[in-house]
């Protein structure tokens, strides 16, 4: 591919955070070059120092870091040291952003296509009406719903992917010559997120901007890319162009990165059989006046893995809240060992609360943060348990050695003092306290990095075969659903869309929406998006839609 | 490791401003604390003729019925300062276990309190304390107790509104399924995390108490006499401002400074909560 000359040249980059009293690096000696129109991807686990290069490279740094050395060129003038007036007139006309959340980077008091003009408007590029009449035609390009219209409306009048399509567009309003993308889609559905990374890809390409997309996910960036760099602890780990790295990667680190995706819990050969250890019959439940849930029936089995899949406001998170008994069922019954549970929760006694216990997808908000290790996972074993004294502390110690955290170090730590697998760890082992026989896992692994999740998964998969647990399995997450799950259940719009064994829902026929969901995971294929949004097409024109509904 | 340790740090870390204060406050505290030692004369006691100029004898002169006016300037920090404290403790107890209990029961609960909240803060402070005392009387038990009721609702809405972010958090939920009870929701999943702003409000709300008992002896319907007390003081002593002595200017000041040196440390305990950083 013809590439122009260098846009961006950064060399031996050196960024520093204060911690307390000291400067700790984040970044240690970055070298890199990106020519006028070529993609970059940033990739590594969170605390490698992605972010801080995808900001470093507007010249830019989050507070409370520093520059310590080196330098970035843009068009050959230096960044680090310019006056903050010329960083600035830079990033607003020459350099974009583009953020994790669009939500957050739009201002919710003014209407999409007034944020839009507002730096063209103000660098003097354009008209108030130029602007607008810009801002349709970028809209339509990047595949909005009624470009004219969809300006006109608040930020929270239109859909998260929406959003994020806009936030492009306004990134696009001043025809920069550099993008950076942060994340852009990692708060996206997978079904949102195929349409939002296409029009990313034909946006960028028609214009010929250099980009750099900051990601942690492989088959994103495999997509997106021509060039991917892989960090870790603010260092470049390797950097080759995107095909060579995923088919010859030659770094270590960068072929466990690869391989993570790999994990599969032993496969349960038979289907379940047996009475059900929790089933829900026929549950109906609203909030309010809306039905979130439509004659849901589940069952789970102990021993095994119920991947319940869908996308946001499917209902899958609900069918925990009345599993749980946070949300009683309108109509419909949910049953324990064959018999009926109560439906809220105040009614249920401690033995049933305790054989259903729940991980959360936020560990930090999962544990209090004012209670040490020994009282988080202490307390469920004195609650239930009635456990005291030296034989407390003894199941805390051995509760600890099960997660594979040493006792000694950690029984009296606070949940800050921890990392973020870590912590997730400590929310299992208090779920473990309780003795419980079924355990909800509500997205436990989405908010980790892949090498953390995968140890994650293997301590759960290790603990079920261990203790015969029945779990079910909350996520959105494809890769996940295929390592661990026994049983997946497939949920649209509060109903029960397919269910039945891995290897069933999992493999052709689909049911046009599991084949909506199943098509739009990415994939560690370079064409995979190409070849999807082909195929697509090609649906489109004949008479079956793939999940018109 | 040590608690010890831990608040030498962070005392090395106040900002000058928060030490002042803090210096400020340990000063009052010692004076309230050793009235009786470091007084020359008595609270109460007759040593010299009415409005006697500052001498060797009187340091800040004497007061209209001939008291030294620096002994009861040490025991009205003693008055003051304790009483103040003692009300705005109490005002505590009951706002933030009003305010807790709100959050954690929400619905009916949370409305009944809160609506009832919302008359008393209705109603303006000052006037609804002179309406209340001239019910009850203006004994010290009265004082302290009608100023706490009426300061705890505004503890309340802060109690309140720190515990709702708190209710609503994953840890809380998982309490509840574990089918924990009301009072250690409340004391040990919520009271921790809502500490540190409420003992930030503690600080300000100490302030606003100590400054309505001072309004209201000024009124002649808080402290009585004989006991000292800053804002009678000032009151008593008032005429001699139209003399151009500036006597009664002591206790306004000694209001004064503890309220900006409370404010002081207030002000980086609510940085210090909030995790900025300079």
């Amino acid at each position: 591919m013809e590439r122009g000359d260098i846009l961006l040249r950064i060399r031996d980059l050196k960024i520093e955070g204060r911690v307390e009293d000291s400067w700790l690096p984040i970044l240690k000696g970055i070298n890199l070059e990106l020519r006028r129109g070529e993609v970059l991807g940033l990739i590594g686990e969170s605390g490698a120092g992605k972010s801080t290069l995808g900001l470093a490279a507007m010249g830019f740094v989050r507070d409370g870091c520093r520059f310590s050395g080196g330098t970035v060129e843009f068009e050959g003038q230096e960044l680090t040291t310019a006056h903050r007036s010329v960083r600035r007139s830079l990033r607003s006309s020459d350099i974009a952003y583009v953020a994790q959340s669009a939500a957050a980077s739009f201002n919710p008091a003014h209407k999409l296509v007034d944020q839009y003009a507002e730096f063209p408007v103000l660098r003097g590029r354009m008209t108030q009406a130029e602007a607008r009449a810009d801002a349709a035609k970028m809209y339509a390009r990047l595949q909005l719903p009624d470009p004219n219209g969809i300006g006109f409306r608040y930020p929270h009048q239109v859909s998260g992917g929406q959003l994020q399509r806009a936030m492009t567009a306004m990134a696009m309003s001043c025809r920069p010559k550099l993008i950076i993308f942060d994340e852009p889609t990692t708060a996206l559905d997978v079904t949102t997120q195929i349409e939002v990374l296409a029009a990313i890809r034909e946006v960028v390409a028609e214009f010929g901007t250099a980009a750099i997309y900051v990601t942690h996910d492989l088959a994103i960036v495999s997509q997106m890319a021509d060039r991917v760099m892989v960090l870790r602890y603010g260092e470049m780990v390797e950097l080759a162009e995107t095909r060579q790295m995923l088919t010859t990667p030659t770094e270590d680190y960068t072929r466990s990165l690869w391989a993570v995706r790999s994990f599969r819990a032993p496969v349960k050969a038979e289907a379940a059989k047996g009475a059900p250890l929790i089933s829900l019959r026929d549950v109906t439940a609203s909030y309010g006046k809306v039905d979130v849930l439509s004659d849901i029936s589940i069952d789970f089995h102990a021993g095994r893995t119920v991947a319940v899949v869908g996308e946001s406001g499917s209902g899958k998170s609900t069918v925990a809240r009345v599993l749980t008994g946070l949300l009683p069922p309108r109509r419909g019954e949910v049953s324990f060992d064959g018999a009926a549970l109560p439906k809220v929760v105040d009614q249920r006694s401690k033995d049933q609360l305790r054989h259903v216990q729940m991980i959360y997808q936020m560990a930090d908000t999962a544990l209090n943060p004012k209670q040490r290790l020994r009282k988080i996972i202490g307390r469920p074993l004195a609650f239930y348990l009635g456990l005291s004294g030296r034989a407390l502390e003894d199941r805390i110690r051995d509760l600890l050695a099960e997660i594979e955290l040493d006792p000694d170090t950690f029984i009296d730590r606070f949940p800050s003092e921890l990392s973020g697998g870590q912590k997730q760890r400590v929310g299992i082992a208090r779920a473990l306290a309780a003795d419980p026989r079924f355990i909800i896992c509500d997205e436990v692994t989405s908010a980790l990095d892949q090498l953390v999740a995968e140890g994650i998964l293997r301590l759960l998969v290790n603990l079920q075969n261990e203790r015969g647990l029945g779990y079910m399995f909350i996520t959105h997450d494809i890769a996940t659903v295929e390592a661990i799950a026994d049983d997946v259940v497939v949920m649209q719009h509060g109903r029960v869309v397919e269910a039945g064994r891995k290897e069933d829902v999992l493999s052709p026929p689909h049911e046009p929406y599991t084949e909506l969901l199943l098509s739009s995971v990415p994939e560690m294929d370079p064409d995979w998006l190409t070849r999807v949004l082909d195929q697509r097409q090609g649906a489109r024109a004949s008479p079956i839609l793939p999940g018109s509904t | 490791m040590t608690t010890k340790s831990e608040t030498m740090r962070l005392l090395r870390s106040a900002p000058p401003t928060a030490v002042f204060g803090l210096l400020v406050i340990a000063l009052y505290v010692a004076v309230a604390m050793f009235a009786p030692i470091i007084a020359p004369y008595g609270e109460a006691e007759i040593v010299g003729g009415r409005h006697e100029v500052w001498s060797d004898e009187h340091a800040f002169g004497t007061d209209q019925l001939g008291r030294d006016m620096l002994s009861r300037l040490i025991y009205g920090a003693r008055n003051t300062i304790g009483i103040a404290f003692l009300t705005t403790l109490l005002a505590f107890l009951i706002g933030t276990a009003l305010g807790l209990l709100a959050a954690t029961l929400g619905r009916w609960a949370d409305q009944l309190i809160s609506r009832v909240v919302d008359v008393v803060i209705a109603i303006p402070a000052l006037i609804f304390a002179l309406l209340l005392l001239t019910i009850f009387g203006t004994s010290l038990t009265a004082l302290v107790l009608v100023i706490a009721v009426l300061d705890s609702a505004r503890v309340f809405r802060v109690a309140r509104s720190v515990a709702m972010g708190i209710v609503t958090l994953d840890f809380v939920e998982a309490a509840r399924l574990r089918g924990e009870g009301l009072v250690w929701i409340v004391k040990d999943e919520i009271l921790p995390n809502a500490a540190p702003p409420l003992v930030a409000e503690f600080g300000l709300r100490f302030c606003f108490v100590f400054l309505s008992i001072s309004a209201l002896s000024f009124l002649g319907l808080g402290i009585q006499p004989p006991l000292a007390d800053w804002g009678s003081m000032v009151r008593e002593n008032a005429t001699l401002i139209t003399f151009g002595d500036i006597t009664p200017l002591l206790p306004a000041t000694a209001i004064a400074l503890l309220t900006v040196s409370v404010n002081f440390v207030v002000d980086w305990m609510l940085h210090k909560s909030s995790g900025l950083k300079e």
